[in-house]
């Protein structure tokens, strides 16, 4: 990794800032960002009820459903990629109704989001399994006694000490979404300044051999990467701060 | 139900009966579960199993003969043996590699400790074109010790000892993240028992260390297995896309498509969903069989 950094200082800070501020990389981080915010937001929204229906109902299928949850972190990116633009391409299974209200998925910043989806999906129900299982009827009982109806009970009892662990799982679906090449490579179109994420322009400049341009990128990567991994340790010692008060 | 807060004494017991009325129970109405589970399974349909559908749908749509004739095409086969390589490395390779990190980190306090910890998480939060590029720099032409290699005739980058290491480096997280946990949570007391006993080092290793972890090892190598063999974005940096010779099944999958052979694609992806569907099989077992002993 530190061949990384020593490759970029031979690049000194002007030429650096060049390569990272020229209008496609900066499209290109927009995108990365952007689109991984996106989805890691779906991802926490979708997982915590994923996370709910499998814990606390009981349904025909549901230790198969579990058991798919991991889906994504079991098959090879570049199948995800092929098979979600075969679903979302304008002549696919989704694609085609989509694209009769107007909507193009695949090969626009959608199709993007949607790979970032799949591929994050994974962390935020895996992180909140684990907190929902261990939680004590208790509290609710005790909710339930003093007559809070059951809207309440969830917003002001079940809710609040999910918090911790849904950070926790939004930062990990966002930093495992940023780094996301093979899925986005397929199903973006890979459009200059449109549906070119960060990575894969690392990837042209290599192809290229401009090898201190792609090392550019990564640094800025890298050093965003890096501020989240420290985001998600603090987050869990906040989170073991709250679960340990008890 | 104006009288929850008077009846509060009994309230439990007939609110598990729901004799409280839908709003005053311990759990949501069934209408409500209904339309929750309703929209969790399409959220996961959407993204989840329509596309792992259409993998064998695309597969098969021209026909068995287009199927087989995409399996058995010699790129294939090669792709095929060449990703069965770099896993059978690697992935004993993350075994030993992975046990020693975790044994390191959980019997012995030294000096960087919490930066080793820190380390092997570092290929799960790096861009795997970011951790394939690393092995440019160092042994690309241009790069650390590209100019040494060259003058002894050593390939590595665009040969198959890179795309080995590319794989080694990218999955080796896996056996030590799920190995660590059990190491802490386990203890020393019974090998110290052990070694009072007068077990050998290796004894204690077979006999004590190894049957608690045993379910958390096979675990973290069917996982490492499953990255091994479907890795994309490192391998695809390091290995130079030479047909036959450096290409594995994911780099092979996707020179199909960009050909727009996508029937051929799709045959040759579905080999790797099916390895998918076997490893969640075999996670499922392991974790099966972790709750029954415990």
């Amino acid at each position: 990794m530190s061949t990384i950094f020593a490759k970029t200082a031979t690049l000194g800070w002007g030429p650096f800032w060049e390569v990272v501020s020229a209008p496609r990389v900066v499209a290109a981080f927009r995108l990365t960002f952007g689109a991984s915010a996106v989805a890691a937001s779906i991802n926490t929204v979708f997982g915590l009820l994923v996370a709910w229906v499998l814990v606390r109902y009981s349904f025909p299928g549901r230790k198969i459903v579990d058991a798919l949850v991991d889906m994504p972190f079991a098959l090879p990116t570049a199948v995800a990629g092929i098979a979600l633009t075969a679903v979302y391409a304008p002549s696919g299974w989704i694609g085609a109704p989509l694209s009769k209200w107007g909507i193009q998925a695949a090969f626009a910043p959608l199709g993007v989001v949607i790979a970032l989806t799949f591929i994050g999906l994974p962390f935020v129900v895996r992180t909140l399994q684990p907190v929902l299982e261990s939680t004590e009827p208790d509290m609710e009982e005790a909710a339930l006694t003093l007559g809070a109806t059951r809207w309440q009970t969830l917003r002001r009892v079940v809710f609040p000490p999910l918090i911790p662990a849904l950070l926790t799982g939004f930062a990990l679906s966002f930093a495992r979404a940023v780094g996301e090449y093979g899925s986005v490579a397929f199903i973006s179109g890979n459009m200059p300044l449109k549906t070119e994420i960060a990575p894969l322009l690392i990837m042209t400049k290599l192809e290229q051999y401009d090898y201190a341009g792609a090392t550019a990128i990564a640094v800025v990567m890298l050093v965003i990467s890096f501020s989240i991994l420290l985001t998600i340790n603090l987050l869990q010692a906040w989170s073991r701060r709250w679960t340990g008060g008890k | 139900m104006d009288g929850g807060k008077i009846m509060a004494g009994s309230a439990t017991g007939l609110a598990r009966k729901g004799a409280l009325g839908p709003s005053r129970s311990l759990t949501e109405p069934r209408w409500v579960q209904w339309i929750a589970i309703g929209v969790a399974l399409a959220f996961l349909s959407l993204f989840l199993v329509v596309p792992l559908v259409s993998v064998f749908v695309n597969a098969f749509a021209k026909g068995i003969a287009v199927f087989a004739k995409a399996i058995v095409d010699p790129m294939a086969l090669s792709a095929i043996k060449l990703t069965f390589l770099a896993a059978l490395i690697s992935v004993p390779a993350n075994l030993v590699f992975g046990l020693a990190a975790a044994w390191a980190i959980t019997r012995f306090r030294f000096p960087g400790r919490n930066f080793l910890i820190t380390l092997i998480d570092l290929p799960f939060s790096v861009s795997p074109v970011i951790s394939g590029m690393v092995f440019v720099l160092m042994f690309g032409a241009q790069g650390w010790f590209g100019p040494w290699l060259s003058d002894h005739g050593i390939k590595i980058l665009f040969a198959v000892p890179g795309i080995v290491l590319a794989t080694i480096f990218v999955t080796f997280p896996f056996v030590a993240r799920e190995v660590i946990p059990l190491l802490q949570s386990q203890g020393t007391d019974e090998e110290e028992a052990a070694f009072v006993l007068g077990a050998g080092g290796w004894q204690m290793f077979w006999r004590v260390t190894l049957p608690n972890i045993k379910w958390g090892l096979l675990y973290g190598v069917i996982l490492c297995n499953a990255r091994a063999m479907g890795e994309f974005g490192a391998v695809s940096v390091v290995s130079g896309h030479i047909r036959g010779r450096t290409n594995t099944i994911p780099l092979h999958v996707e020179i199909l498509y960009n050909e727009y052979n996508f029937a051929a694609a799709f045959a040759v992806a579905s080999l790797l969903a099916c390895l998918a569907l076997v490893t969640l099989a075999a996670k499922s077992w392991v974790e099966w069989r972790y709750r029954n002993e415990n």
